[in-house]
């Protein structure tokens, strides 16, 4: 068993006195793929937006890497190493491809505004790794051909892997996804699910996925948590929570 | 494109052709050298002391604050009617600067005075950090009245003049005088090509990069690393270094004496609607606005007077030419909302692949 890269510990979270999460906690293992799944408002997102600091628990804490903490600012969470997908498109519409994903290597930026005014060389230097690093990270996801055109103008597919590009771009220990398959063809699924498993195999990097698709969590992940009213119902691996009779009760079982 | 490039290149005349074997760089850089050479050589050559006290002067000063204003509304996307206070906190720490420090030579005032303005223009952008759009558009707007009521307010700033104007103490650098007109637009073209440089470095660096990203997407930035409240803040000090600048040049190259009226609230609006009407997050849209907004009136005065002169009221003929103008902007815009410079762009680009421009 390798250490837990991430852990929630009994985090509660309510809007105006309607209970969003619960007592909850789980833990992630370094280098795992975990699937937070549930109904609709079972507090999937919520859990996901605690964790880069979105949004503030009532109670509870949460462990990353090492470094313990009750409530994180988003930038804070980003530093430490926490990369985030978004459910809604939230790339930089007018912005091209490139220059989305280099916009996610800002936490590594060292050269400042005058050494860009001037175009002294450290500020070129650094530029032009930049440049490269982002387009690894094109061929990587394969989106090399949009690299030129506006995020704004892309398929929704392909605009989701930018958003996948530029969270994974700055070498994040975990990346959050925010149901990075909705909206999608069984296709345009299977084609993000194997770059998703890719990019774990290949980096490494910790993955935590929001996915309402059972049978593409069953199929990519090595740990899935059930929600259900904000509460954990189950926890483990995907064949173990296929059986649980509490998950198949509130979840599973239901016909949506 | 010709197989033969060798083919291409010697045939006179087709410059296009001809530069089809440089690299990307260097076709850049003709027109930018050509550029130089007009702005430089040209002009100051050639240019009578109408040309620059009326019309180049006044066009590169107020490319400059569009320019200044673009920073910060359009590449960072925080909207601002303060620009006409902070040419003025420019204008008037420039004076303050050369007034009481008779060592400093003109450029280190000129500098002085951006940065003061830098300063008072991230003041200003402070609210911006909580509220954004209408809202900052309105705390913008009481920074605009708060600076036109301390500088008409407080004799200090005008040496205590009676009117509460200020004018260029000395327009020297090492000893050679700039008062002549065509010295007077040498210094502001200079002074806007060093800064329009630098912008244009700056927007395509990474500082550019954030600065789009909280435009198009602040909750995002932040999310994926961008420290917005620094970045805004980054927007605010550059614009206002550059609006700040060009108001000293405003009272300095073009005006030789002005006071808080001459950065009033009409010129924060003629500074927005430059950018908007050139173009949001264009370095050239702030020049095609300034030229469009300063000279298409004169052009239209003139072409009135032309055709109308003598026989019609000119009061009439200056409403006419008001209505001429309005409905001319609102066809531009709804033909290209992304404003002149990209109408302009997509001109060049149907001329290039030979189709007459719809």
């Amino acid at each position: 068993m390798t250490k837990p890269l991430l852990a929630l510990h009994n985090v509660s979270l309510s809007f105006k006195g309607v209970k969003a999460l619960t007592n909850l906690s789980f833990t992630v293992q370094a280098g795992q793929v975990c699937a937070l799944i549930g109904p609709n408002g079972a507090g999937k997102s919520s859990a996901l937006n605690i964790v880069n600091g979105v949004y503030r628990a009532d109670s509870g804490r949460i462990v990353f890497d090492g470094t313990r903490f009750e409530r994180i600012r988003p930038l804070k969470a980003a530093r430490l190493g926490i990369g985030r997908t978004f459910q809604h498109n939230a790339l930089f519409k007018h912005m091209s491809v490139l220059d989305n994903v280099m916009a996610g290597l800002t936490r590594h930026t060292r050269t400042g505004p005058l050494s860009h005014a001037f175009h002294l060389p450290r500020g070129r230097r650094e530029e032009a790794r930049m440049r490269e690093r982002a387009e690894q990270v094109l061929d990587f996801l394969h989106i090399r051909p949009h690299r030129d055109a506006a995020a704004g103008t892309l398929p929704y597919g392909v605009q989701k892997r930018v958003d996948l590009a530029r969270a994974l771009v700055a070498k994040p220990k975990l990346i959050l996804l925010d149901e990075p398959m909705a909206g999608m063809n069984q296709d345009e699924k299977e084609e993000m699910s194997g770059f998703i498993r890719h990019t774990n195999r290949t980096l490494g990097t910790t993955m935590l996925l929001i996915e309402h698709d059972v049978g593409v969590v069953m199929d990519l992940s090595d740990q899935v948590v059930v929600l259900d009213y904000g509460r954990k119902v189950g926890d483990g691996s995907p064949e173990a929570v296929r059986n649980d009779p509490e998950v198949i009760a509130a979840y599973l079982g239901t016909v949506h | 494109m010709p197989s033969d490039r060798s083919d291409a290149t010697v045939v006179v005349g087709q410059s296009r052709a001809g530069l089809a074997g440089w690299s990307p760089q260097s076709r850049q850089l003709v027109p930018l050298l050509a550029g130089a050479v007009l702005v430089f050589g040209v002009i100051p050559a050639l240019g009578n002391d109408y040309w620059f006290n009326a019309i180049l002067i006044p066009f590169f000063v107020l490319s400059l604050a569009a320019l200044g204003l673009n920073v910060l509304t359009g590449y960072a996307g925080q909207a601002s009617l303060g620009s006409g206070a902070v040419m003025s906190v420019g204008a008037f720490a420039s004076y303050n600067f050369l007034l009481r420090l008779p060592m400093l030579p003109l450029p280190i005032a000129l500098l002085l005075g951006g940065a003061t303005a830098a300063v008072v223009g991230v003041l200003f952008g402070l609210p911006s950090l909580r509220v954004k759009g209408f809202y900052l558009l309105a705390s913008t707007l009481g920074a605009q009245f708060f600076v036109e009521w301390l500088f008409n307010g407080y004799g200090w700033f005008s040496n205590n003049s009676s009117s509460g104007s200020i004018s260029a103490p000395r327009l020297e650098i090492f000893g050679t005088d700039l008062s002549s007109p065509v010295h007077r637009y040498l210094l502001t073209a200079v002074t806007v090509a060093v800064l329009t440089v630098m912008t244009v470095n700056l927007v395509l660096s990474q500082t550019g990069r954030t600065w789009t990203a909280i435009r198009d997407m602040d909750t995002a930035a932040a999310i994926i690393g961008v420290p917005v409240a620094r970045t805004k803040l980054l927007a605010f000090a550059v614009s206002s270094f550059i609006l700040g600048i060009a108001g000293a040049l405003w009272v300095f190259a073009y005006l030789g004496t002005a006071d808080a009226h001459s950065f009033d609230i009409d010129r924060s609006f003629q500074i927005l609607f430059m950018i908007i009407i050139g173009g949001l997050g264009s370095v050239m849209g702030s020049f095609v606005g300034a030229a469009f907004i300063l000279l298409f009136p004169i052009f239209l005065d003139r072409v009135a007077v032309g055709i109308f002169g003598g026989t019609v009221d000119t009061g009439l003929l200056q409403n006419l030419h008001d209505i001429v103008f309005g409905a001319l902007i609102i066809y531009l815009l709804t033909r290209e909302p992304r404003g002149l410079a990209a109408y302009l762009t997509k001109l060049s680009d149907r001329l290039r692949r030979g189709r007459p421009a719809r």
